[in-house]
């Protein structure tokens, strides 16, 4: 009883603070549970300084952490998605479209363009997962399939950094349809020899799973990204089992073959850099 | 008609009752007369159903447990067919049949789905949901008819992929992409059908095609209704309401002008209430795409492929 009493007691005092933590100037880790200064997680590029946990980043922040300095152009940034289907569950999608525009201040879950990487010319499409959990519907589909019709015209690499929950269910089959589309326009880029890295990070789900992001010549993964076919939820409800430990996350993938290397954020810049360098013989 | 669905019961009934008094009608008795006013009802019936049907009733019609499967089409459609089994890696998946065949003469690849009817079969098939392995296997024979240059026949029917532990650890994701990927590149023509559920990744995995068609009641969408329910309505019992919101039956995706070439009529009652005059229709369908097809070359057919696809996208800017 004594040491029942002994172990709880420095708990309580650092929940205490949690509560009273002013918002936005501490964060807790999501893994870890540290309450960490913000500000220092920042300046580490979004990963946790004391557990290496890497939080999910803007698509414009993400831009920021590989390309050159101001050689970022974006493309197709005033393409909008349309309720074409009136889809409506608790919302109408048109709404939700509306509400995330305005959230996000980007036009839908994927930016697209062209920049300069350690000076090698490459396109690149990032996804946003807060723009309605980076779903894939016909804009997502169109401006990555436009990206890398550009870097095939351009001759080239083309980089996709991947963070989605899926198709967007919203526009149906045509969202569907949006993984051939863009893996079609892959196979043209491999045919005419032009390199092609995917970057998997937290998470990527499903349709977006199921076509681009695993076609890369390279696959790359954030450490401990969740990365699958099937959501976790999915499978355990279909085999009523509970899933393996590190199931699905960016190690587990890498042990049964399915992406090259894990590439810690401080590193990616430089990773994709000598990735590319050696493909292009430059 | 063997199952029947909740909306096809009043039909049923009637039916039951008409060969009731076909047995009973001897040289004696005649209910000729009664059974003619009863098989004009039963006609009048099935006709206000089946010209009245949700989405959601589509959906399970679509299902059907008495629907033709891809063997089922193999048997009418197809002559000297036979099958061949395995990605040459890991296994054989029989939810996913391949094999090769003569239509009208012509060799040519069958691929598809493939559903059980009993138990048993049900679970040999894993209820058509195929793992890596199923779409690796498809791949390799897809590859091998492009090899001897002979058409590709694809039959869709499946709830999706299968979602388990081993299915992801083997690269569901990667098999799946891999075939959209390699199938924009076929160098031969490759016509599609949606027979029963086009469900999601799981069916385009075999459905990038150079003509997309879909049976009458088949259904076609990202995600199943029940699905997506649970996920926007959190509530899986919601699937009448999502699938009247994915709009996901033949003509709903006829009407967006650009997923598929033809919707192919049924016999009325549905496909499963008459499998042969079903596989007739259909064979006429694949016969007139085949022809065009026959008639590109191997540049064209990639080309068409590609802007079919290339087309699929309803923007603003
Ligand atoms: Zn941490």
């Amino acid at each position: 009883m004594v040491w029942f009493k002994r172990k709880k007691a420095p708990v309580a005092p650092v929940e205490k603070k949690t509560v009273q933590m002013p918002e936005g100037v501490w964060t807790k880790c999501k893994n870890c549970q540290e309450i960490i200064y913000a500000k220092e997680i920042e300046r580490n590029l979004n990963v946790c300084p004391k557990c290496d946990y890497h939080f999910r980043v803007s698509a414009r922040e993400r831009i920021d952490l590989v390309l050159d300095e101001g050689s970022f152009v974006e493309m197709d940034a005033a393409v909008r998605s349309v309720d074409f289907l009136d889809f409506k569950d608790s919302k109408k999608y048109k709404d939700r479209i509306k509400a995330a525009v305005k959230k996000a201040g980007d036009g839908d879950a994927v930016i697209c363009g062209s920049g300069l990487l350690d000076g090698l010319p490459v396109m690149v499409a990032v996804f946003d997962f807060s723009f309605m959990g980076g779903s894939m519907g016909s804009v997502v589909g169109e401006k990555i399939t436009r990206a890398i019709e550009k870097g095939l015209e351009a001759k080239a690499p083309v980089i996709i950094f991947s963070s989605s929950g899926g198709a967007r269910m919203q526009e149906s089959i045509l969202s569907l349809m949006q993984m051939a589309k863009t893996s079609a326009a892959l196979a043209k880029l491999k045919a005419a020899g032009i390199p092609f890295v995917s970057v998997l990070t937290d998470p990527t789900t499903g349709g977006v799973t199921a076509s681009f992001a695993m076609l890369g010549d390279i696959n790359m993964a954030e450490p401990r990204a969740l990365i699958g076919f099937a959501g976790p939820r999915v499978i355990e409800q279909t085999i009523r089992q509970t899933l393996p430990e590190g199931f699905q996350r960016s190690e587990y993938l890498l042990e049964h073959g399915m992406v090259d290397m894990i590439v810690p954020r401080q590193e990616m810049k430089a990773r994709l850099s000598q990735v590319l360098r050696i493909f292009t013989k430059s | 008609m063997k199952q029947f669905l909740d909306f096809e019961k009043p039909l049923a009934d009637l039916q039951a009752k008409i060969s009731e008094l076909k047995d009973f009608s001897t040289e004696r008795v005649d209910f000729t007369g009664d059974i003619k006013k009863l098989e004009k009802k039963a006609d009048k019936l099935r006709k206000d159903i089946f010209s009245n049907l949700s989405r959601w009733q589509r959906t399970q019609l679509a299902r059907h447990a008495d629907r033709p499967y891809t063997l089922d089409y193999v048997d009418h459609i197809f002559t000297d067919w036979f099958e061949v089994h395995g990605d040459r890696n890991f296994r054989d998946d029989p939810a996913l049949v391949c094999g090769f065949a003569r239509f009208d003469g012509q060799p040519c690849c069958v691929i598809g789905h493939q559903k059980g009817r009993n138990t048993k079969q049900k679970v040999h098939r894993n209820f058509g949901m195929p793992n890596p392995e199923g779409y690796r296997k498809a791949l390799r024979v897809m590859q091998m008819a492009e090899q001897f240059g002979l058409p590709i026949f694809t039959f869709v029917d499946t709830p999706g992929a299968f979602p388990g532990i081993g299915a992801e650890e083997r690269g569901q994701a990667e098999a799946i992409a891999r075939n959209l990927r390699e199938m924009a590149m076929l160098k031969v023509p490759v016509i599609v059908t949606v027979t029963g559920e086009g469900g999601s990744g799981g069916a385009l995995a075999i459905a990038v095609g150079n003509r997309v068609m879909m049976m009458e009641h088949s259904v076609y969408a990202v995600i199943s209704p029940e699905g997506c329910a649970a996920i926007l309505w959190s509530d899986g019992a919601k699937g009448p309401q999502a699938a009247e919101a994915l709009k996901l039956t033949a003509p709903d995706v006829d009407s967006l002008d650009c997923v598929i070439d033809d919707v192919i009529p049924e016999p009325l009652g549905g496909a499963h209430c008459d499998h042969k005059a079903a596989a007739a229709t259909l064979k006429s369908y694949l016969k007139k795409h085949l022809d065009e097809l026959m008639a590109m070359t191997a540049d064209e057919l990639i080309e068409q492929r590609y802007d079919r696809f290339r087309k699929m996208t309803r923007i603003s800017e």
